[in-house]
């Protein structure tokens, strides 16, 4: 099942131009700066925004040219940006506002089974405003899936909350998006969260997609300083467990190991700046201050005015971000083994 | 200095709320509940209260029936000449009830611009009990529509495009979300509404005149009263009373579910 559109949108001053596509299983994340024209995107695509062009999934066609269909004819599941509960209804009434099409019984069964699939049965009766933002989320969740949609659509879905419930949160959502049945396509300005969500990201700028990949492709070749900047953070992942000394040392899926400051226990995403990152020839000694120090394989190496992007495989996907005199020292091109090196301080921990 | 200031306040509220209670206290004063009943015990004032409250409940309907669907659009679409409609809405807010009683005839009165029609239609409005609900209905709509289109207004227009992502159209998002939403806001307006055309007297008198249980209605009865029997007029004001007091507080209920 695939959703596609290539659609023609006016938000304010902004013209945004697009064409995108999504396969069931395959998440895409469209990620930009606010005002970047990616909600209006999603808008379009729900049938809230007007747009012309054309727009189909799963073989329907639901754009075509100017004429289209109702929101409610689309049946896209939308997880909005403040979640737009109905305050007037409890959990479950939430939840059963779209299973009108069921008979009564049948609507608070499944209602319930959506809500319990996200361990909310215990709250099928509180209203919205007695609700935690997390669980305000996951009702939110529950109500566009239960409506069995034909893509699952997310604004900025974890932006609500506070930084406590959000990595949860994250983790419960990676796997919902990658388990629907459905196309899906989230909006965020976080890289690191469309990274770890989806597996393709659009980058978006002033109404228009500037580069497309994996997330790692992204963030290893920028095709620009904005997308660059963007992509921020390297994410590794693997088990941490806490030493003596004090760090919190991280065995990477793939091998390797690398230290950080923070804490954390368990399942964890490792975030490290580019600009953090040093390269050394390989098999240098390294006697600075640098405790983490991995063997890696350049994979790509992208100029970008006077900065170099690196990108390496080391052996999970890493950025390292140098200046252009010192990637001419390290002769950095696709295939040379290299060591990156970065301080245990610059080594964030997120739930993975 | 502030003290000064703070006692002129207290002075301004103190006349203020004199002034306004004291009528009310006297007109409880001088009716001894005891005596009230037998006092409307007169045929004039009971039938009277009935006319009220059927002409009242009808022009209520209407109100309710047309200005909520028209408070919706006004709040929820952006179009030409809105704010002008709005005026005339509004206008029956500020018009003296004599001009509005002769606005009304003068449209739909026998000689009137719509007169011919309505009369084929079956519709007498001069002299008649139609005209008192037409009277009432004209005068306080827009206290009712006033208070829903500002409701409306204040939803969260995400939260109605939430519902037609679920299935909704737009008439079942106005039935299912709006409408349930602004509820509080609808009764309060509806109160008010109420309260004006129960008071209702001027566009009455002139639309209908004062005929005994055909368009004398509890303020035009009042009036008769007051004339010939003045402690049946008293035991009726506080009849009136009563159901103002107990509007003013179905309101002051109403709202803080809202907030």
């Amino acid at each position: 099942m695939t959703l596609r559109a290539d659609l023609h949108a006016v938000a304010g001053e902004l013209d945004v131009e697009v064409s995108i596509s999504a396969e069931a299983g395959r998440p895409l994340a469209l990620a930009g700066p606010s005002g970047a024209g990616k909600t209006t995107v999603l808008r379009a695509i729900a049938g809230l925004a007007p747009a012309a062009g054309r727009i189909e999934c799963g073989g329907e066609t639901w754009l075509d040219g100017e004429t289209g269909l109702t929101p409610e004819a689309r049946r896209c599941g939308v997880v909005f940006q403040d979640y737009a509960l109905f305050p007037q209804l409890d959990a479950l009434g939430n939840v059963a506002f779209g299973l009108r099409f069921l008979p009564r019984r049948e609507r608070a069964r499944r209602a319930l089974a959506a809500l319990e699939r996200f361990g909310l049965g215990a709250r099928a009766h509180s209203r919205p405003a007695q609700l935690s933002g997390g669980e305000r989320q996951r009702v939110a969740l529950a109500r566009a899936l239960a409506i069995e949609p034909r893509a699952l659509l997310l604004d900025e879905p974890l932006s609500a909350l506070d930084p406590t419930t959000r990595g949860g949160a994250r983790r419960e959502l990676a796997a919902v998006v990658r388990e629907a049945p459905v196309p899906v396509l989230l909006v965020t300005h976080d890289f690191t969260e469309a990274a770890l969500l989806a597996d393709e990201v659009a980058v978006m700028d002033a109404g228009h997609i500037v580069q497309r990949g994996t997330p790692t492709a992204l963030a290893a070749a920028p095709a620009s300083a904005f997308v660059a900047n963007l992509t921020g953070a390297s994410v590794l992942r693997g088990m941490a467990r806490r030493r003596a000394d004090g760090l919190t040392v991280v065995a990477l899926d793939g091998g390797g190991e690398v230290a950080s400051t923070d804490s954390g226990d368990g399942a964890v995403a490792v975030s490290v700046f580019p600009w953090d990152v040093a390269l050394e020839p390989a098999g240098a000694a390294g006697h600075g201050s640098a405790r983490n120090r991995v063997p890696a394989r350049v994979t790509t190496v992208t100029t970008l005015g006077n900065r170099v992007r690196v990108g390496l495989e080391a052996p999970q996907p890493l950025v390292a971000e140098v200046t252009g005199p010192g990637a001419g020292a390290l002769h950095l091109e696709p295939g040379r083994e290299v060591v990156a090196a970065w301080k245990a301080t610059a080594t964030r921990l997120l739930p993975g | 200095m502030t003290r000064a200031f703070s006692a002129a306040l207290i002075v301004a509220l103190a006349l203020g709320v004199a002034f306004l209670a004291l009528p009310v206290v006297a007109l409880l004063v001088d009716v001894p509940p005891a005596d009230l009943v037998r006092r409307l015990d007169d045929g004039a004032s009971l039938d009277a209260l009935r006319l009220s409250l059927q002409t009242t409940a009808i022009a209520l309907a209407a109100i309710v029936a047309i200005g909520t669907p028209a408070a919706y659009l006004l709040a929820t679409r952006r179009f030409p000449g809105r704010s002008a409609i709005e005026t005339v809405l509004e206008l029956p807010l500020v018009l003296p009830p004599a001009v509005a009683g002769i606005a009304l005839l003068s449209a739909f009165g026998p000689q009137g611009l719509l007169g011919g029609a309505l009369d084929g239609a079956g519709l007498e409005v001069a002299l008649t009990t139609t005209g008192v609900v037409l009277a009432q209905a004209f005068v306080a709509s827009p206290l009712y529509v006033r208070q829903a289109q500002a409701a409306f207004a204040a939803l969260d227009p995400t939260v109605l495009e939430a519902a037609r992502t679920l299935g909704a159209s737009p008439a079942g998002a106005f039935v299912r979300v709006a409408v349930p939403l602004a509820r509080p806001a609808l009764l309060s307006g509806a109160a008010l509404a109420w309260g004006r055309a129960l008071g209702e007297f001027g566009a009455t008198l002139i639309v209908a005149g004062s005929f005994r249980g055909v368009s004398q209605t509890a303020p035009l009865a009042i009036y008769e009263l007051f004339g010939s029997d003045f402690d049946a007029a008293l035991a009726l004001s506080v009849v009136l009373l009563a159901v103002s007091v107990a509007l003013l507080a179905a309101i002051k209920l109403a709202r803080p579910a809202a907030a």
